[in-house]
């Protein structure tokens, strides 16, 4: 048989991985038809919403719900004590401790959920909120995690035993009423000493600030307990549905088969998503009560103050040097805010994620982190917005202790990243504090970085400026920031890593049809990620089948795989891994067919792009279409009908995406206005799938560091108040204020990864954040600046300048 | 709550009547009365844009609007610009274009962009950026979106062309 198109054709047309595929998602969306949680209508569906804390700290004296029970539409008014007959009126964190559904007895942030109004509408229910009285008596507020460590005053009393004593938390010994955990890693007393002898010590205290995730969609579901069958569906906003799933069986003691979990579209996440809240419980309670379904969704008041803020680490480091600039040692201590519970979501194993990961890029031979975990009167959360476990911190901090170190040698900080670099035949590289950083080669990425802004020139532009603003010429600054990062994602190996004793795999499951197209299954979940086209690309390019005929599913816990979800940049990693592990199955099994088709030996065939070849004859082939079709059709001796696979998939190890960035600032020394002129982000993730697609997350997540590094905060005040609960004072960038980008991108595979890959999405982030804040920083240098605290928005860059005595 | 309003207004070319109390805002209106939830809530402060739809010929935030306020109105939602038959070359340059993630502010902002190429058929990136700074886009950075409306300018101003 003779073929009409030529190879590359062939390869064009399966739209697989490396091409910039057109996303599937897309038609859905540009016409208003997606599918979120909010949009979902069920017959005699009610309303819930809650009553919510006006204090940070107070005691509940009593909760009279008579009035709201007599609002027209108001059907239930659910209380802890309603709650407390189930079991329900506490819930377990991911963090190992538990959290109150519903007020016991006393409030520990301003806006916890007190009380439960389900009503017929949501006017119906605010109506009832109204109504609810609830009489506080106020306690003290404690915001700062500093004097939380010296305080009198008892956050959790839940966590202290009947004689005053503290037991042990779910992290070990605690040492104060208001102390979580203190967790380390690396070695103590051999750094201590590096650090006591060596020449050159740079030491830094830096706040990275508390802040939120604040996708477009709040959080929100939809409880509907079918008392008939005895089955709970759950539709909702979840990064992790099966998690979800298990977590709902285990709490309210539904057996797992009878609990439906399903993520429809969801409205982006970045960390917010991974949690379960609340609002959850109280729906299926709800449901369950009322025998109708139940919607609660969050308003942008609920999302900001209740919700997982991400960051709130107080950090302080010691970075030690040879006069030369060689890096001998690294100290970091961590005081980590988690508010009234600790609700982080990270791997059980790792209560401060993967900060440790915070020798960063560097060959830095002794390092020692210590992070204390501390109660606050402030809302619990610690998720990873917008990248893996706690990295933004690890990576902030590293790249602002180069930067500090720089200015104590009087060098600069790009050859003091790159005397420092972890060299490329030194992967895999063991870090000091336990990574074993699969590849890299940062120099080669480096170098094109500078080379690609004209460093030299940038520089040289640089010191004039200086030279003409104190000659009065000009009143702008300019800043360039730096940053290399190298991200530690795919979470990850079943050995180190599970939420709740739930391994941290993933898995993908394939049904061939009979004409050849096909439907995959994923344990992960899209939140604008574009899964359903690039995980077809995937498979496309493993089994030879287009990726136009390919349908990707994920999110409904009765048809998915077991799967741990989408957050840290797990799913190429490792549900992307599943997907070519089930995919390479199917091709094993299509081998057999296209054999026995072709009448040959099973080794006589190989499989060459959309088809196998009897090898030395590629006249003779049977195509993966024509396979399918025999799957179904034929009766093959030794071979079961049907083409299906499914893989389970246990990462070896991480991934280590990493990258440069370069951002060059202007800024306005009496306005404290920075205007960004160019950003250059290079991008090594790996094999690339589609390069339309990940420039997109790159864009994206440097919006969202932008936004990080240069206004959007989550604050308090001392009263505990939360001050930054709408858009108005919680800064989101628009249009207006975000620059273009130049991506850019080297390549170097992951080795243990089936197809190469590591991740993207939240790299853009990790570098990003300490990119811009270096920009600023380095704005200020030739005055003196060593370091300032984030957010810099134009009050705190005006009161830098203020400080140095620019103004003067 | 009664004191019901009767409120007579037209969304995507069909009127509707309905009796309202005068605190229903109007997203509420869309979305739970009429059903129709191409239009999403992102904050309830008119920052975001999610809500956007086009009132009268101007382009509104209806999470601060109240359906009374639209009586008698003429409303156009992401549903009325185009649909699966008849793409608008908005619609058609937001999936060309990658201008849109997770496709939740993409309505609101699909929307507003009719209005701002009606105004302004040829746009610079600076107008651009700024006609559409009412709406919020977590996701995409704007980077794309910006290139998606420059080139349904560009494809909607040679459709005119050929049409002369």
């Amino acid at each position: 048989m003779k073929d009409e198109i030529t190879r590359e054709e062939r390869v064009d047309n399966l739209k697989g991985m490396g091409c910039s595929r057109k996303r599937v998602e897309d038609a859905r969306f540009t016409q208003g038809k997606g599918n979120y949680v909010d949009d979902l209508k069920l017959d005699g569906m009610l309303f819930g919403d809650f009553v919510r804390s006006p204090y940070a700290h107070a005691r509940i004296k009593n909760i009279d719900t008579a009035a709201a029970l007599e609002v027209p539409g108001v059907l239930a008014v659910l209380t802890a004590k309603d709650l407390e007959p189930l079991g329900l009126h506490w819930m377990p964190t991911l963090a190992g401790d538990k959290q109150m559904v519903l007020a016991d007895g006393k409030v520990l942030f301003q806006g916890q959920e007190v009380a439960f109004v389900v009503a017929e509408d949501r006017y119906a229910a605010a109506d009832g909120i109204e109504l609810v009285e609830v009489e506080y008596e106020e306690l003290p507020v404690i915001v700062n995690p500093f004097e939380a460590l010296q305080s009198d005053v008892v956050l959790r009393e839940d966590l202290v035993a009947e004689d005053g004593s503290i037991p042990d938390g779910a992290h070990g010994p605690r040492k104060h009423p208001n102390h979580i955990f203190t967790w380390d890693a690396g070695d103590k007393a051999p750094t201590e000493e590096v650090i006591a002898s060596a020449e050159v010590v740079a030491e830094e205290t830096m706040y990275y600030h508390r802040t939120h995730p604040c996708p477009l969609e709040t959080c929100g579901c939809v409880a509907s307990m079918d008392k008939v069958n005895g089955k709970l569906t759950l539709w909702g906003t979840f990064q992790a549905p099966h998690a979800i799933r298990t977590v709902v069986s285990l709490i309210s003691g539904i057996e797992e088969h009878n609990i439906r979990v399903i993520s429809p579209d969801i409205g982006g996440g970045f960390g917010n998503k991974v949690g379960a809240y609340p609002g959850y419980v109280c729906s299926v309670v709800a449901s369950i009560v009322t025998g109708k379904p139940v919607k609660w969704i969050e308003d942008r008041m609920d999302n900001l103050m209740t919700t997982a803020f991400a960051r709130d680490y107080h950090m302080t480091g010691k970075i030690a040097a040879t006069p030369e600039g060689k890096i001998t040692g690294l100290h970091c201590h961590v005081t980590a805010d988690h508010g009234g519970f600790d609700a982080c979501a990270d791997p059980t194993k790792f209560p401060a994620g993967f900060m440790n990961i915070c020798t960063g890029s560097y060959d830095i031979p002794t390092a020692y982190l210590e992070v204390d975990g501390v109660y606050t009167n402030k809302a619990p959360g610690g998720v990873s917005y917008r990248c893996s476990f706690r990295v933004t911190e690890a990576v902030y901090f590293i790249e602002r202790m180069i930067e500090v170190l720089a200015i104590k040698l009087d060098m600069d900080a790009a050859e003091l990243r790159r005397i420092n670099f972890i060299k490329k035949e030194q992967f895999p590289y063991t870090a000091a504090l336990g990574w074993e950083y699969d590849s890299g080669d940062y120099h080669t990425a480096w170098d094109k970085a500078l080379k690609a802004v004209d460093y030299e020139g940038l520089r040289a532009e640089q010191a004039q400026r200086v030279a003409d603003f104190k000659a009065g010429k000009t009143r702008k600054l300019m800043g360039i920031g730096l940053s290399f990062f190298t991200e530690i994602v795919g979470a990850g190996p079943v050995k180190n890593c599970d939420i709740l004793g739930l391994g941290m795999f993933d898995s993908c499951e394939i049904r061939i049809h009979p004409t050849g197209s096909a439907i995959a299954r994923l344990g992960t979940i899209s939140q604008g990620q574009g899964h359903a086209t690039t995980f077809a690309q995937i498979l496309a390019s493993e089994i030879g089948l287009p990726a136009d005929s390919i349908t990707i599913e994920e999110g409904d816990t009765d048809t998915a795989p077991y799967g741990l979800g989408t957050y840290g940049s797990r799913s190429t990693p490792v549900a992307g891994a599943a997907t070519a592990m089930a995919g390479r199955k199917i091709r094993a099994k299509a081998q057999m067919i296209a054999a026995y088709l072709l009448e040959v030996h099973d080794n006589d065939v190989e499989f060459d792009v959309d088809r196998f070849v009897v090898k030395g004859a590629p006249e003779k082939f049977k195509t993966m279409k024509e396979i399918a079709f025999a799957a179904y059709n034929q009766a093959i001796p030794g071979i079961e009908p049907g083409l299906e696979a499914v893989s389970y998939y246990d990462p070896p190890n991480m991934t280590y995406p990493f990258g440069a960035y370069v951002c060059v600032m202007d800024i306005d020394v009496d306005t404290g206005v920075p205007d960004i002129r160019r950003f250059y982000a290079l991008d090594d993730c790996g094999t690339r799938i589609n390069p339309m697609i990940i420039e997109g997350q790159v864009h994206g997540g440097l919006t969202e560091a932008l936004a990080v590094a240069l206004g959007q905060e989550i604050a308090y005040d001392d009263m505990g108040n939360c001050k930054t609960g709408t858009l108005m004072d919680f800064f989101l960038p628009t249009a207006w204020e975000v620059p273009n980008y130049e991506t850019d991108y080297t390549v170097t595979p992951s080795p243990h990864h089936p197809i190469g890959a590591k991740g993207v999405g939240e790299s853009p982030h990790v570098g990003g954040v300490p990119c811009f804040s270096n920009a600023v920083q380095d704005a200020f240098r030739p005055f003196g600046n060593t370091h300032t605290n984030m957010p810099h928005d134009h009050w705190r860059i005006w009161k830098t300048a203020n400080d140095l005595g620019l103004h003067d | 709550m009664s004191n019901k309003k009767h409120i007579t207004l037209s969304v995507n070319g069909k009127t509707e009547e309905f009796l309202a109390e005068p605190r229903e805002l109007l997203i509420y209106t869309l979305r739970e009365r009429l059903n129709i939830t191409g239009p999403h809530i992102g904050c309830e402060t008119s920052h975001c844009g999610a809500c956007t739809v086009t009132i009268d010929g101007k382009s509104v935030k209806s999470c601060t609007m109240f359906a009374v306020q639209a009586e008698g109105a003429e409303i156009t939602t992401i549903e009325g610009i185009g649909g699966p038959d008849d793409l608008h070359p908005l619609q058609e340059a937001f999936k060309e274009h990658h201008g849109l993630q997770c496709g939740y502010c993409t309505p609101g902002m699909i929307t507003r962009a009719t209005k701002l190429l009606e105004e302004n058929p040829n746009p610079t990136e600076e107008e651009i950026r700024f006609g559409m700074a009412g709406n919020i886009c977590r996701c995409t950075g704007y980077q794309n979106i910006v290139k998606s409306i420059q080139a349904a300018a560009t494809e909607m101003n040679a459709a005119k062309e050929a049409a002369e």
